[in-house]
């Protein structure tokens, strides 16, 4: 490709976008404009005024790219409307999560915690030289001059220049030290819902996704994986596949075929058209009873401590009252609505790939490992993702891409069936736990103890996480409890099933520890005879955000209200990615035992809150997540296979299943800001299984739902 | 053979085998990105077209069936009355997250609101049910609906 048709082909995207650039992965900023005004990595004024700013962090529904820009924009005194966005290259020095050990990672509901300071910083930063370049020019102080949508004014004199002519004087400006940052009172920008610069984009169908992109010359590749974890390619007949018009080649891997193609249909028609043997290898007979036994069979052995308080022990057995109960929760798939893929066009000393990932730089690793390719001859261009939900923090949809394109002439976009992206996920930890607790004469809890066991994805993905058998996300959750309990023991047992993979998924580790811990506490209230909103209340004396959450939950919902027969509010309270959250939902259970959530309520303490109708819009669609997932995931592996394909047997919520309302309350204070685009899922699985007992009776301690649990007779 | 298909006003001819479905023809062949492939096998909407006013799945349907049907995008829809109602409600509304399914979203809508000017809850559920949002944007969408129902 020519620089020039390169150009185009990746300015494509841009053209309609108002304000949405998104579109290059350009040499570093001063360089392509030599006169820009380039103070840090994430902005860049160019001489004809254009705000470019660099993202950190990847958009993928959860409205980063307007939230960043909002933080840098109240610093630098730009409106949202003159800025233009592009995706951030590789390079985690610059664009590294400071939450996430510095690794250039969108995850863990951590980007506003990451860039509330170092990006309203580089905003400010901006201004600073801007506002000084502005007062050397007219010879005034600096003090006299203030900057303002975009222009620095000297109101004395009412001069004004724009940010652009001030571009190149700028540049030439000291780097100033120790820049104050704004008060909360002084925000303009902060804490208004403003509109998200993603969007238009969006609906007429010209922003580009990874499974967009289209280089010139580009072929398509579709592929059967081993349907096995682990096993191998045996033989491929291909004539009659070779035969469909558009086919061009079949790719043959270790453990994996692709068809490559002139269009998707011709490589999904030649890919029908294989005849394929597989060597099944050691998992052939892998079944989701063998990997729940080996669960069950771990956590009866002690485990490494995740934490302690007092002698749990002790007091349960002195206990005037026990409980015990076990919970399970399944491997679940991401299913984001774009299915993965990759674009790579490798030559003998160059490798080019285009996708959405949420791990930049990872994918540049993994696209030179797999080429045998130094680092500085890869470049990946970064798109918007057709959802995330953790699946995009992997990069073997990289490396088999790369695999594939070693094979083939020109660029080849490989995309995954649909089928092939639920059967060969990285999935959702399958947890198990025991858990216990002791009351006493007034039925409060003295003693907890909870052992679980399952796999731990970051002992995998980032191996120096784990220590001592132990990690933080696997143990989110379980620990640090908002509740008062004198004695406190919670073991976490690593066991890693043979023959599925296992990765991050929206919630993480609370996906499992909360929907246990908000569930069993949920059991003691019902064992002391008592209200749950009450109970958890009086376990809360040393957590008064966590009570003001619970309340405000409890008040919306009207939680002390009558409900008809076969309806029941179930609540939830946690404390998880740094913030506070109570959920209400009321559920019907009808008599053939299916399950409808009709409405949910939403307290949350989040701290400061950049864009309150993106935080209401994260909360309204992790709660959907859960509901999905309580309802419906399920992953089940049969003689080593998933045994789901598609949206038919993997279902997913639809509209005529949606609650008719989803009320977020936000409780407003200017404490440190916490995470949004997870809590909700794995704070409404428990609210779910909580209000089902309301409504039923019937504790459910393993996910999702069983129907034929909840019959009753007619 | 060569399939003759008039796309958003425009005719196309494209050689392909009569069974390939249309999505692919537009994605693949014609470039025209803007419909999203997601299930393949019309469980999920993200495709949703529209072939002489009706929400169609185009990844179940084949070009040697389109034979004088008007084919219309994501990409032409705000120029008919419905289809740019439903854009700005989209908008006004941020139904938006990740994006991906909402040409199929705004497509299954539009023809709605084309077809029932002034839908009902139980219209929207039942129009829009077959397009999954996998960051459940549903809330927002049966807000939108009603807004340009109401413009």
């Amino acid at each position: 490709m020519t620089e020039l048709s390169r150009r185009n082909f990746l300015c494509a995207g841009s053209a309609v976008g108002g304000g949405l650039l998104l579109s290059l992965s350009l040499p570093i900023a001063g360089n392509a404009q030599p006169k820009a005004f380039v103070p840090n990595a994430f902005v860049r004024i160019g001489e004809d005024g254009k705000v470019v700013m660099t993202m950190p962090y990847v958009e993928m529904g959860q409205g980063t790219y307007t939230s960043i820009p909002m933080l840098i924009a109240e610093e630098l005194e730009v409106e949202l409307k003159q800025v233009q966005l592009e995706h951030a290259r590789p390079d985690a020095k610059l664009y590294g999560n400071p939450v996430l050990g510095g690794e250039q990672v969108t995850g863990n509901s951590s980007a506003i915690r990451a860039a509330w300071q170092p990006l309203r910083q580089a905003g400010a930063v901006a201004r600073t030289m801007l506002v000084a370049a502005a007062a050397r020019r007219w010879k005034v102080e600096r003090s006299s001059c203030h900057a303002e949508a975009g222009e620095v004014l000297h109101a004395p004199s009412g001069r004004r220049l724009k940010y652009g002519e001030l571009a190149a004087d700028a540049a030439q400006m000291p780097m100033p030290k120790d820049v104050p940052l704004k008060q909360a009172k002084d925000f303009k920008l902060i804490g208004t819902s403003a509109k998200r610069l993603d969007t238009p984009a969006k609906v007429n169908g010209t922003a580009i996704y990874g499974i967009d992109v289209r280089p010139p010359g580009v072929k398509i590749a579709t592929l059967a994986q081993s349907p096995v974890f682990g096993g191998k390619l045996k033989s491929v007949a291909d004539t009659a596949a070779k035969a469909v018009k558009g086919v061009r080649q079949i790719v043959r891997l270790d453990d994996a075929v692709a068809v490559v193609a002139d269009h998707m249909g011709a490589a999904k028609k030649g890919l029908a058209a294989l005849k394929i043997e597989w060597d099944d290898g050691p998992n052939a007979r892998l079944t989701t009873a063998d990997i729940v036994a080996e669960l069950e069979q771990a956590t009866l052995k002690p485990g490494p401590v995740a934490q302690a308080i007092g002698d749990a022990k002790k007091t349960l057995a002195g206990a005037a009252s026990k409980v015990e109960a076990t919970y399970q929760v399944p491997f679940l798939a991401h299913a984001a609505m774009e299915p993965m893929n990759c674009t790579v066009h490798l030559t003998k000393d160059s490798c080019e790939v285009w996708l959405g990932t949420q791990v930049v730089a990872r994918a540049q690793v993994a696209a030179a490992q797999t080429a045998g390719l130094p680092l500085d001859k890869v470049v990946v261009h970064n798109h918007l993702l057709g959802g995330g939900f953790g699946r995009r923090l992997e990069v073997d949809s990289v490396i088999r891409a790369v695999e594939i394109a070693k094979r083939v002439d020109g660029p080849v976009k490989v995309v995954w069936t649909r089928e092939e992206d639920i059967q060969h996920d990285m999935y959702r930890p399958y947890w198990l736990d025991r858990i216990s607790a002791g009351l006493d004469d007034k039925g409060k809890p003295v003693a907890w103890h909870n052992r679980y066991a399952g796999s731990s994805v970051i002992a995998r993905w980032a191996p120096p996480w784990f220590n001592n058998g132990l990690d933080p996300d696997s143990t989110e959750g379980a620990i640090n409890l908002v509740y008062g309990l004198p004695n406190l023991r919670v073991e976490y047992l690593r066991v890693e099933p043979p023959g599925i993979p296992t990765a991050f998924w929206r919630s993480v580790g609370p996906s499992h520890n909360v929907f246990v811990t908000e569930s069993f506490i949920d059991e003691l209230a019902a064992v002391a005879k008592q209200d749950p909103v009450a109970y958890r209340r009086d376990l809360l004396d040393k957590s008064p955000r966590a009570r003001a959450v619970l309340d405000l939950a409890a008040e919306k919902s009207g939680w002390e209200q009558k409900l008809p027969e076969g309806i029941g509010r179930g609540v939830s309270l946690q404390f998880a990615f740094a913030s506070y959250m109570a959920l209400v939902a009321e559920v019907e259970v009808a008599k053939d035992g299916s399950v409808r959530v009709r409405r949910v309520v939403c307290a949350v303490d989040c701290g400061s809150v950049v864009n309150p109708d993106t935080v209401r819009a994260q909360l309204q669609s992790a709660v959907i997540f859960g509901i999905t997932a309580a309802l419906y995931g399920e992953i089940t592996l049969r003689n080593g296979r998933v045994e789901q394909t598609n949206f038919d047997n993997y279902q997913v919520l639809r509209i005529d299943e949606a609650p008719t309302a989803i009320d977020v309350h936000l409780v407003q204070n200017n404490e440190a800001p916490g995470g949004i685009g997870e809590p909700g899922t794995s704070a409404i699985v428990p609210a779910v299984a909580n209000a089902i007992f309301a409504a039923t009776g019937k504790r459910l301690r393993k996910m999702p739902v069983d129907t034929n649990l909840l019959k009753r007779p007619a | 053979m060569a399939f003759a298909i008039k796309i958003n006003g425009k005719t196309h001819s494209v050689d392909v085998d009569g069974d390939t479905p249309l999505l692919w023809v537009l994605r693949d062949v014609l470039g025209m990105t803007g419909t999203k492939f997601g299930c393949g096998q019309a469980l999920c909407g993200a495709c949703t077209v529209h072939i002489d006013g009706n929400a169609t799945r185009s990844c179940i349907t084949t070009v040697d069936s389109l034979q004088g049907s008007e084919v219309t995008t994501i990409e032409a829809i705000g120029a008919t009355p419905t289809g740019a109602k439903i854009q700005k409600a989209w908008l006004d509304k941020e139904v938006v997250q990740c994006g991906y399914c909402q040409s199929g979203q705004i497509m299954s809508a539009a023809a709605l609101l084309a077809q029932t000017p002034k839908p009902t809850d139980a219209d929207i559920d039942s129009a829009m049910s077959g397009n999954i949002c996998r960051c459940g944007t549903y809330v927002r969408i049966r807000e939108a609906i009603k807004q340009a129902a109401q413009s």
